[in-house]
């Protein structure tokens, strides 16, 4: 379905590091949600399939000055350079098995199709990508538990977060019965580790729709950023960041801190750069 | 036993001792075929790859191979459109080397791939904008290419040749093979270029990513100028391994010479390149992504600096100017030691491209990631191997692939004085015409 351009939606979502307190329950709803499997030995958490995972940062100092903010990292929902839907994996996928929504800004992984090949892990810089190394498996009696709105993935593909897509499904569907087919209440389509998330750090909706409370944390610019022509959508609020931004990615998720050392880890910085560009944090574009 | 199979005229080992060396080699083979069908059975779980290696082994064999095997194309290039008759000595042999290469790296890749079933999906769902794609569709196209530049030598064998129909198509395919040369020349270029701006175009990967000429990063052309810089050396160095085993001089000195020369000035030009895109990428495209080029060399156990200074400089400008400079060119030692530099050069490229990328942390809150291959991958990466030098026995036991074998080793004199003069035993197939 095309839509007509100004009513795209660009699902995104802006997660409160000040808020998250690691507790993990964006992971464990995010797995029973998409049917993720189990594995004998979880152990090697880079063989584990994590859509959201959680990560660990550290200021780097010693007791007491010591402190530390966890990071959800679900895939970035990256629309690549320019903004133009040209994310680092659906760019690089041979069989066009990875795609980008240009309706929602999703990028959707399509598992019937994908033959395994990887290159779509070796484009994504933030490992959101994950392979089925084995034939998955869920403890007994817990395949009654599967969702069958999420379809589960067989042995030798690649999946990622979906930002749960089958939601948004639901959600259009209830939109196009009650007969406004292009307003999604901003309630009716949520991802399942933001309802899930005890602190309320996880805040998701529309970023296009000024009514949303994403867009109105993030305040995404719509001009290109003049300091780096490839990135788009930069926050207008100085305490919103992205992870990796310079690279040209793009990301749909944004991260919110009021610690400087926090926000500092969203991206690498040449020695002294910091200093100079964390003041153009949160500048418009033009003006 | 199978002497009427054996080009007339030449000397092979006995029946029982060549088939010894082939069945233990073979064992290599089963070794391999034991691996990949575990592969296939149990899944890619049998290697150590991982969700930060995707890429590993086998990619950097298929690039390594490809850019070592690239000797078929150019020589292809250099005999037939640009008339150098002289590597008509070495262009059937370069084409076994390249069929064995090409035909390594399909199957390379048919055990790599998650859902072997599905491979076909990349053509059918091509997605135009993928490197890979371009990979698949080139490399494909340029394997049927060799197989039909290798035909006619197989049917040059003494027994194949009697078959009237076998002898004139053969005749007939060598008037055509400009046609395949030039379209082999076309293909490889492409599929060289694109499995360089494979590791290129990753955005999201500052180690590999390259500044963009029109649609393609630097490294597109960088490969394909290794390839063409790098493969004499491969076939000079496989050549070299033929003659110790069979103890006979299977190329004369003047396409040697020629071919170390020809790569040593295709690898100086090469390098230089080379040398300038690493630097421009050090101080201008890494920095403004945020990196400090010494982060890539940093804080980990294998990549630092020395693996830059043995690509560039040990196994790059080294090689070629000993090959530029005809005193070292044509002293056999050191010809021998920069083109075995050169082969380790260009596989180190490969190898930066593909492992050193997935390695390298690019959040600043995450790890370097180093990966050892399992036995099962290891056993697939050298089935090839095997596989060649088995393909490269049969071959020169029973096709006349090595135009000058004859003069060199039997001199006329040395003939029986109640035999005539036989036929050479090795027809130069690419000199028929
Ligand atoms: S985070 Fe990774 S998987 Fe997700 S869109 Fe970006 S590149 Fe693709
Ligand atoms: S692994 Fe699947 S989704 Fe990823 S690039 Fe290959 S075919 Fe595309």
């Amino acid at each position: 379905m095309k839509q007509e351009h100004n009513k795209a939606h660009k699902f995104g979502m802006v997660i409160d590091l000040d808020k998250c307190t690691g507790c993990g329950s964006c992971m464990v709803s995010c797995m029973s949600e998409n049917n993720v499997p189990f594995k004998d030995d979880e152990s090697d958490k880079k063989k584990s399939i994590t859509w959201m995972r959680v990560y660990k940062l550290t200021n780097g100092k010693s007791f007491p000055d010591t402190e530390i903010v966890y990071m959800p990292r679900p895939c970035q929902h990256c629309g690549g350079k320019g903004d133009h839907g040209h994310s680092p994996c659906v760019s690089v996928c041979p069989a066009t098995a990875t795609d980008y929504g240009y309706d929602t800004g999703i990028v959707s992984q399509i598992y019937t199709r994908c033959f395994g090949c990887r290159y779509c892990m070796g484009a994504c810089p933030y490992h959101a990508r994950y392979f089925n190394w084995w034939d998955p498996k869920w403890p007994e009696g817990m395949e009654k538990y599967l969702s069958p709105d999420v379809s589960p993935r067989m042995r030798g593909i690649v999946e990622k977060c979906s930002f749960c897509y089958h939601r948004y499904q639901a959600a259009r569907d209830q939109a196009y019965a009650e007969g406004d087919k292009d307003n999604i209440p901003e309630e009716n389509y949520q991802t399942a580790c933001t309802t899930a998330c005890p602190a309320g750090a996880i805040v998701f909706g529309d970023l296009n729709n000024p009514e949303h409370k994403v867009h109105q944390i993030v305040k995404p610019d719509p001009h290109p950023d003049p300091r780096n022509k490839h990135v788009v959508g930069k926050s207008r609020n100085p305490k919103v960041f992205r992870l990796l931004e310079r690279l040209g990615t793009n990301t749909k998720v944004y991260y919110l801190s009021d610690r400087e050392w926090v926000r500092k880890q969203g991206d690498n910085y040449l020695e002294g750069e910091w200093d100079k560009i964390k003041n153009h944090h949160g500048d418009t574009s033009h003006g | 036993m199978d002497s009427a199979l054996i080009p007339e005229g030449a000397k092979r080992c006995s029946f029982p001792k060549f088939y010894m060396g082939i069945a233990v080699v073979g064992a290599v083979v089963l070794w391999g075929l034991l691996a990949w069908g575990l592969i296939y059975w149990k899944g890619l779980n049998q290697t150590n790859m991982n969700d930060y290696y995707g890429f590993a082994l086998w990619i950097w064999a298929d690039l390594a191979v490809i850019a070592v095997g690239g000797g078929a194309f150019f020589t292809g290039l250099l005999k037939y459109i640009f008339k150098i008759d002289e590597l008509k000595n070495i262009i059937n042999f370069a084409v076994i080397i390249g069929f064995i290469c090409y035909s390594s790296a399909l199957l390379i890749l048919a055990i790599d791939i998650g859902q072997p079933l599905r491979g076909w999906f990349i053509f059918w769902h091509a997605n135009v904008h993928s490197m890979l794609t371009e990979v698949a569709f080139c490399l494909s196209f340029y394997f049927a290419v060799l197989t039909i530049e290798f035909i006619p030598n197989i049917l040059e064998n003494r027994q194949a040749n009697k078959v009237s129909f076998f002898h004139h198509l053969a005749h007939n395919m060598h008037g055509i093979m400009v046609i395949f040369a030039a379209t082999g020349a076309a293909l490889s270029f492409f599929h060289q270029g694109s499995l360089g701006g494979v590791a290129g175009v990753m955005f999201g990967r500052p180690f590999s990513f390259r500044e963009h000429l029109n649609i393609w990063p630097y490294t597109f052309f960088l490969f394909t100028w290794s390839a063409a810089a790098f493969w004499p050396c491969f076939t000079l160095l496989v050549t070299k391994i033929t003659e110790t085993i069979t103890g006979k001089k299977l190329v004369g000195d003047k396409t040697v010479h020629l071919l170390s020369k020809i790569a040593g000035w295709m690898i100086t030009s090469y390098i230089i390149a080379k040398i300038i895109d690493t630097i421009y990428w050090a101080t201008v495209t890494a920095p403004s992504l945020g990196f400090k080029w010494t982060h890539f060399y940093s804080n980990n156990a294998l990549y630092g600096k020395w693996m830059l200074f043995t690509e560039l400089i040990l196994c790059g400008v080294l090689p070629g100017v000993l090959l530029i400079m005809k005193s070292t060119r044509e002293n056999s030692k050191l010809r021998l030691l920069a083109i075995i530099l050169g082969v380790i050069g260009v596989c180190l490229n490969r190898w930066v491209m593909v492992l050193q990328v997935m390695a390298v942390p690019v959040m600043p809150f995450d790890t370097w990631a180093l990966y050892i291959p399992s036995w099962q991958e290891m056993a697939t990466t050298i089935l090839p191997v095997a596989y060649g030098i088995i393909l490269i026995a049969l071959t020169y036991r029973y096709l006349p692939v090595f135009p000058q074998e004859q003069e060199l080793n039997y001199p006329v004199e040395e003939e029986a004085v109640d035999e005539p003069v036989v036929a050479p035993a090795a027809e130069p197939v690419a000199a028929t015409e």
